[in-house]
């Protein structure tokens, strides 16, 4: 299996990781080795093995629908980078 | 004995029969802190004033007539666990100023009960490594020797403990990140079965094998603080109904007639002859306080980690999405445009390992390989967990080696992610199936540096694993030892 470039580029995208070109041929040999770690799985007989998603077999829980939490409202945006009138501020998103 | 090498049990006596305060006992422990740590590097964040006030608030209650077993003993929290008004990095620069609004549920109980935190514990960057080299904020060393590693991710944890920083402190184990670092520095961790221990306000990395748990210098300390930490949390919708439990309670209960496994797996190729034998040893003398020995299989585990580093990433890719550099993250300076905020602030924010593995995370649930990848591992996971269905049937205990070698030297595994990976081969099974796990410290090697001998037990048995480590405990002094650290000269 081959961990080309466009497909570290085409991940790294996916992944919204702005990964400067440079470094993009130690990566995709980085990957290359851990998927050819894991390329051992595709071997194993698995037929009619049933997934395992989590190691509790529990239903998912209900609790009574009270509100429990405060308003936290202004130390949540504290910790904003960039904040105005209560909004978080990011760049112009339409001209 | 000195005491920053007393026992919770000790600590207690002493601040029982007022031989010390718990502000004399947190100013002993401060000032160590400050003498060992730039040596050491296991704290991000040292919460001195603050530390002092909570110990005069323990030193009123116990005036007062109050006695719990923790109240004015003095801890660190990895810096995993959210602390209000105290920043929380989990060791990345994504977080380097972030203050949680809120405690943890792990933090909250501890506090209530009257608990000193004197800090935030270094560790590898969102929990992802082996090594503690990872960290944002620079690797952690070993207190028995500061040119190894003291592993990870809970390195801060493992070496602040060993040290005598802290008596205890809490760790996460993801893949073996109570488990390894414990064994590395030569003290006991346990990983609760999954459900115990609450994760809300615990940064998560991969959500179905997460797990936190208490790292001490003996198992009755590690029950001490599990029997606070282990309790049904509403606000965590994986807490089991019965996470809690007395764990103190069978401590004493001889090893006679004891069935103890010993996976074939656990001793073959790629295990230090060393680590072999002392953890044979180890063995050995759970056969002489009568326990009965037999080698059993474990067939699927050499599938552990390659299963792993399918499900591991892909629950990372997911749980990282949300440091977008919009809300409370790093952000990149001037970004053209959306996008490019989200991209350049995560490449920013984000260290080497933890973009490898959102990338290969992202590249198994991508489509097209979700089915050849994801749900292969989720198969094979299935497997791995059937193993120790069989074996438990069989056997009450499963015991080997924490891990493969010693602590290695800072430096030595940073050029071949895979060859870190396998840092952990025997510690990762045990995360997938969700049950228990504990690390005792049974040796040294000739260099001088710790082993650590890994027992696993069935669902819901962590109280069985931390009674045979007492035992055992009690008939050896592996866990008395403690390194002599030096300050840094100037």
């Amino acid at each position: 299996m081959a961990f080309d470039q466009d497909t570290v580029r085409r991940t790294a995208h996916l992944a919204r990781i702005a990964l400067p070109q440079t470094e993009i041929p130690a990566v995709a040999d980085q990957l290359e080795r851990i998927m050819g770690l894991v390329e051992e799985l595709r071997a194993i007989e698995t037929t009619d093995v049933p997934i395992m998603a989590h190691p509790l077999d529990l239903d998912q829980p209900l609790r009574p629908d009270t509100v429990v939490n405060q308003d936290q409202r202004e130390v949540l945006m504290a910790s904003a980078p960039a904040a105005e009138h209560g909004l978080f501020l990011v760049p112009k998103v339409i001209e | 004995m000195e005491l920053h090498e007393f026992s919770l049990r000790e600590l207690r006596q002493g601040l029982r029969n007022r031989d010390f305060s718990s502000v004399e006992l947190t100013t002993v422990l401060l000032k160590r802190i400050s003498a060992l740590n730039p040596a050491l590097n296991a704290f991000v964040t040292v919460t001195e004033s603050d530390a002092l006030a909570a110990a005069a608030t323990a030193d009123a209650r116990r005036a007062a007539g109050e006695d719990g077993p923790l109240l004015g003993i003095p801890m660190a929290h990895k810096d995993i666990f959210c602390t209000a008004g105290v920043r929380t990095t989990c060791g990345s620069r994504m977080l380097e100023h972030f203050v949680a609004p809120y405690n943890a549920t792990v933090v909250e109980r501890l506090t209530a009960e009257g608990m000193v935190m004197l800090g935030k514990l270094n560790m590898d960057e969102f929990a992802m490594g082996s090594s503690n080299e990872t960290s944002y904020f620079g690797p952690v060393r070993n207190p028995w020797h500061t040119g190894m590693v003291p592993g990870g991710s809970s390195g801060g944890s493992a070496a602040a403990v060993a040290a005598g920083l802290v008596p205890v402190a809490t760790g996460t184990d993801t893949g073996g990140s109570i488990r390894q670092p414990a064994a590395l520095c030569g003290i006991t961790g346990i990983k609760p079965t999954y459900g115990r221990v609450s994760r809300y306000g615990m940064i998560a990395f991969a959500s179905s094998l997460d797990q936190g748990g208490p790292m001490a210098r003996n198992a009755e300390d590690c029950a001490l603080l599990l029997n606070v930490m282990a309790a049904h949390d509403p606000r965590d919708s994986t807490s089991h109904p019965a996470a809690a439990s007395d764990f103190l309670r069978g401590l004493e209960r001889p090893l006679q007639g004891l069935r103890v496994g010993v996976p074939e797996e656990f001793f073959g190729v790629g295990l230090d002859p060393e680590v072999a034998a002392t953890v044979q040893a180890g063995i050995a003398e759970l056969a002489r306080q009568g326990a009965a020995v037999q080698s059993i299989r474990l067939p699927n585990n050499p599938h552990a980690v390659s299963t792993y580093y399918v499900l591991a990433p892909a629950e990372a890719s997911s749980n990282l999405a949300r440091f977008d550099g919009v809300r409370y993250t790093h952000r990149a300076p001037n970004p053209a445009d959306l996008t490019e905020l989200y991209q350049q602030s995560r490449y920013e924010g984000f260290g080497a390992e933890v973009r490898r593995r959102i990338l290969v995370g992202t590249y198994v649930l991508s489509a097209g390989y979700y089915d050849a990848y994801y749900r292969k591992a989720q198969q094979v996971r299935s497997l791995i967990r059937e193993d120790f269905r069989r074996a438990f049937a069989e056997v009450d205990v499963i015991v080997g080696p924490t891990t493969p070698t010693p602590a290695f030297p800072l430096g030595a595994k940073n050029a071949d992610p895979v060859a870190m990976y396998l840092a952990d081969i025997y510690t990762i099974a045990v995360n997938l199936a969700g049950i228990p796990a504990l690390s005792v410290p049974c040796g040294f090697t000739a260099a001088g540096l710790p082993v650590g001998m890994q027992l696993m037990g069935d669902y819901f048995a962590d109280d069985l694993l931390l009674n045979v480590a007492h035992r055992y405990q009690q008939e050896t002094q592996w866990h008395r030892a403690h390194p002599s650290v030096h300050a840094r000269e100037a």
